[in-house]
């Protein structure tokens, strides 16, 4: 089994179902093109792996294991759409076919050098988000103000806070977007380390409510996807 | 008026009791409800206290004295350039921390401050206790605990404010004491500031510089440009040593000194369950009950005002036909069927439709419920290009699209704010609630009714999905305080009710007897028939109505629930049913709940966004209304 394989089959259970959810056996044999029979087979030796759980009749979902890979996998799969729009102008229909099979080959030093030359872009041509680097750096300004790299990787895990589960707490470590949405969320409260727990989230992508200085707040899917932090406790 | 001896101004966050102060004051009716930013512009009030003339000022709640957003920029305006001679602070004791985040930037700007920390009874209720002793000797305020809802407190802060004027008394405010390399920066702008007066204080415009607030830079920008760019060099030094916007890091400290400050004045034993409200919580935004309760309470809602109101018309006709005396005759005819019938049908509407469904608008907004509406339907409002804050507005517009036009301030860009206008005035308000439900509902059947309802929500949502494409930019995301339930209090809810059914029964009752007398006027000299012939290739051909709906039509681009009381005079019937097919009555309701909204709408909508975009609007809603109406009428000719 390919490494591409193996990634490529993380993505399609990241597609379906998100970080947290189940894909169906079925569905991801549709989106892979692939015969149901060989996705169980594929699936199960991922399972023994530790990439994927895998229950027959309910599907797959992702372990941390295999959440960390697809993370990385859409930051350079958007990086490179990006990179092939913007500077190579190739049309944005285009993008995605190409950008999915680069992003198997390109080494983690591409990945930061795509970050860094295109000026650490926050979205895909598309409009998804690009998921953080996993570099020990405080801000996307420390990165690109020092020229040596560091390679170190980052010892606590950064995630976006909607992939908190209700009642879950974590730190706030940075929030990408515009000046004013970032101006807006720090007057309400949620400034750098501060402590934030999601109260509930509203179905099929819908806004998220937490719980920041003691106060409910309501945010958007769309932003509450670039705020960061650090998962606090278990 | 004579002119007041002082003026209080009231500010604060959003939704912690402003404008019940307010009303408690000056015993106006500034209307108030459980959802931020309902106040949008300033209002102001007078209150005699120990023979003073006082002016009270409320202004709309504010995170921040930054200018992001209308509300914030009008704030702090009245604040630096009204001077106001006390600043009153209202502040929520339960969330103490991100309130005094803006007590702190309010002791800043060193306006004379008085802190009132409202909502101690709910505190105490979850477990918070406040040494408000403490808290003023750390502040250097006085602080006035209050329970605004009950009165508790209220007087106190008038007695707080006259003292700090009466006395002179100098206030020895807290120190906010920033890192010491953005003190530097502070020091070094204060001691180039100092050349010029900006009419701002001094360390305030430093700080405002440092967080690159844009108006301030650009007011200092006009008279020393030099300065702007010793304060962009500044901020770029703080941005290399803190890794992120100097802005973002003066908040960030001035989060730190309030919540240092809560810490020693607060203490919090969180009540053991979870209250009352946090499981209704559980329940109201559920991802399938909150939808459902939802669905419920708008049939609910819909069904008891179509059979109140019709039960209340019904009855108070059989009551005033008791007294007709049934002389024909010009004269005769004109006084009871223009002056009498035009009376009793407009109080039939206004107590049967209109004031319940106010009250219920009340509860609804003084529960808290509305932010649930705009948390649960966020996400359907992303594909007609707003997020979830506009269904406040849009619920306003089931009571009246007036108010709904202004509430649209809350979207935060331009482009938003078009959009949930537009569809607020497609609403139906109360007043078409009374033509659907009173003819459609009462003659052709409540499930018909209920059709043209969802017929219209469903217009509503392509016309936003259309001005989403049409309309360059994108909507930002919602970012929303989220209010916890309040048991609504009946004397609030009444009291609202009242102030927002007054001007209906000042103005519409008056004007519908007005209109009904000419009706009938032109009915027994047959000038009606002219007028009506004049518009019937739109009313009768293409619409396929009688003839004399098309007075109607423009008499109700004044009031539209004339336009039912209108049809009982013109028809010469209360009965519809006699002169109208249900086909007839089903396409007459659909172009009036579509057609351009009344004229009290087109002038809120012109002061909102300009006569371009109001013609626009008129224009368009009129000629769909048309469009749709006559469309309807040869569709569902084959069910009615």
């Amino acid at each position: 089994m390919s490494q591409e394989q193996v990634e490529e089959y993380l993505e399609a259970i990241y597609d379906i179902a998100g970080i947290k959810g189940k894909a169906k056996t079925t569905k991801i044999a549709e989106r892979l093109k692939n015969a149901p029979a060989s996705v169980t087979e594929v699936l199960q030796r991922m399972a023994r792996q530790g990439l994927v759980k895998y229950e027959p009749y309910h599907g797959a979902s992702l372990t941390k294991k295999g959440e960390n890979i697809v993370i990385r996998i859409k930051r350079k799969h958007r990086l490179l759409e990006v990179f092939l729009e913007k500077v190579l102008h190739i049309p944005r229909e285009h993008v995605h076919d190409q950008a999915c099979k680069m992003e198997h080959v390109i080494t983690d030093e591409t990945e930061q050098a795509l970050c860094k030359t295109l000026g650490v872009p926050t979205e895909c041509p598309h409009g998804s988000p690009i998921p953080p680097c996993n570099i020990d750096v405080k801000s996307c300004n420390e990165c690109l103000s020092t020229d040596t790299l560091i390679q170190e990787l980052r010892k606590q895990k950064l995630t976006s806070i909607t992939t908190l589960k209700p009642g879950q707490k974590g730190k706030v470590i940075f929030i990408r977007g515009g000046r004013n949405v970032v101006q807006r969320l720090c007057d309400l409260g949620l400034t750098n380390g501060t402590s934030v727990s999601l109260v509930r989230e509203a179905p099929l992508k819908g806004p998220i409510e937490i719980c920041v200085r003691g106060c409910k707040v309501v945010i958007g899917r769309g932003i509450a996807d670039k705020i960061f932090i650090q998962i606090e406790g278990v | 008026m004579q002119k007041p001896d002082l003026t209080i101004a009231l500010a604060g966050n959003a939704n912690v009791g402003k404008s019940v102060i307010f009303n408690q004051l000056t015993g106006l009716g500034q209307i108030i409800g459980n959802w931020p930013g309902k106040t949008v512009e300033k209002a102001e009030g007078l209150l005699v206290h120990h023979g003073k003339n006082i002016k009270v000022i409320d202004l709309p709640g504010i995170y921040s004295l930054s200018t992001y957003s209308q509300e914030e920029l009008v704030s702090r305006e009245y604040i630096a350039i009204g001077q106001p001679d006390v600043v009153v602070n209202v502040v929520d004791a339960t969330v103490l921390e991100r309130n005094l985040f803006f007590t702190l930037q309010l002791i800043e700007m060193q306006v004379p401050l008085v802190l009132a920390v409202n909502l101690v009874d709910i505190a105490k209720k979850k477990g918070f206790n406040i040494n408000y002793q403490l808290l003023s000797e750390i502040l250097g305020l006085p602080v006035v605990p209050t329970t605004a809802t009950k009165g508790f407190g209220v007087h106190e802060i008038v007695d707080e404010s006259l003292d700090l004027v009466n006395n002179k008394i100098k206030q020895n405010k807290l120190k906010i004491k920033y890192g010491s390399e953005i003190e530097k920066c502070i020091e070094r702008l204060e001691s180039e500031l100092k050349q010029t007066d900006f009419g701002y204080p001094l360390r305030w415009t430093a700080i405002k510089l440092l967080e690159e607030d844009v108006e301030i830079m650009r007011i200092v920008q006009e008279k020393s440009p030099n300065i702007v760019d010793i304060a962009k060099d500044l901020c770029k030094e703080i941005e290399k040593i803190h890794k992120e916007p100097c802005a973002t890091v003066i908040s960030s400290e001035r989060y730190a000194t309030a919540a240092r400050i809560v810490s020693e004045t607060q203490t919090h034993e969180p009540p053991q369950k979870p209250s009352k409200g946090e499981r209704l919580d559980a329940l109201t935004m559920h991802g399938v009950w909150g939808y459902l309760v939802l669905f419920t309470i708008m049939l609910a809602i819909l069904g008891f005002i179509s059979f109140f109101g019709g039960w209340l018309t019904e009855n108070l006709q059989i009551l005033f036909e008791h007294f007709n005396p049934n002389m024909s005759g010009f004269w005769p005819e004109l006084a009871w069927n223009g002056v009498m019938v035009g009376f009793y049908a407009s109080l039939a509407v206004a107590l049967g439709f209109i004031l319940p469904f106010y009250m219920i608008l009340g509860v609804l907004e003084d529960s808290g419920y509305l932010p649930k509406v705009a948390y649960l339907m966020d996400r359907p409002c992303h594909t007609m290009g707003l997020h979830g804050k506009a269904c406040m507005p849009l619920l306003v517009a089931f009571g009246c699209n007036v108010p709904a036009c202004a509430g649209c301030r809350i979207m935060e860009t331009n482009r938003d704010r078009l959009i949930a206008i537009v569809l607020s005035t497609l609403v139906p308000c109360s007043a078409r609630t009374v033509v659907i439900l009173g003819l459609v509902g009462a003659f052709v059947g409540i499930q018909w009714a209920v059709a043209l309802y969802i017929f219209d929500f469903m217009l509503i949502f392509f016309i936003g999905r259309l001005l989403n494409k049409i309309l360059p930019g994108t909507s930002v995301g919602i970012i929303m305080e989220m209010p916890p339930y309040r048991t609504p209090s009946t004397k609030v809810v009444m009291k609202q009710a009242w102030v927002r059914f007054k001007p209906f029964l000042l103005t519409a009752i008056p004007l519908i007897i007005l209109g009904s007398v000419i009706v009938e006027a032109m009915r027994l000299t047959n000038v009606l028939p002219m007028i009506s012939d004049f518009l019937s290739p739109v009313t009768v051909v293409w619409l396929g109505l009688p003839a004399f709906t098309g007075f109607l039509f423009i008499f109700g681009i004044l009031r539209k629930e004339a336009a039912l009381v209108l049809l009982t005079i013109v028809a010469g019937t209360s009965d519809i049913s006699s002169v109208m097919s249900p086909l007839q009555m089903v396409v007459f309701a659909l172009v009036i709940m579509i057609y351009v909204p009344c004229i009290a709408t087109i002038v809120a909508m012109v002061k909102e966004t300009g006569w371009k975009h109001a013609l626009e609007i008129t224009v368009f809603e009129i000629g769909l209304a048309i469009l749709i109406g006559g469309v309807a009428f040869r569709l569902l000719d084959p069910f009615l």
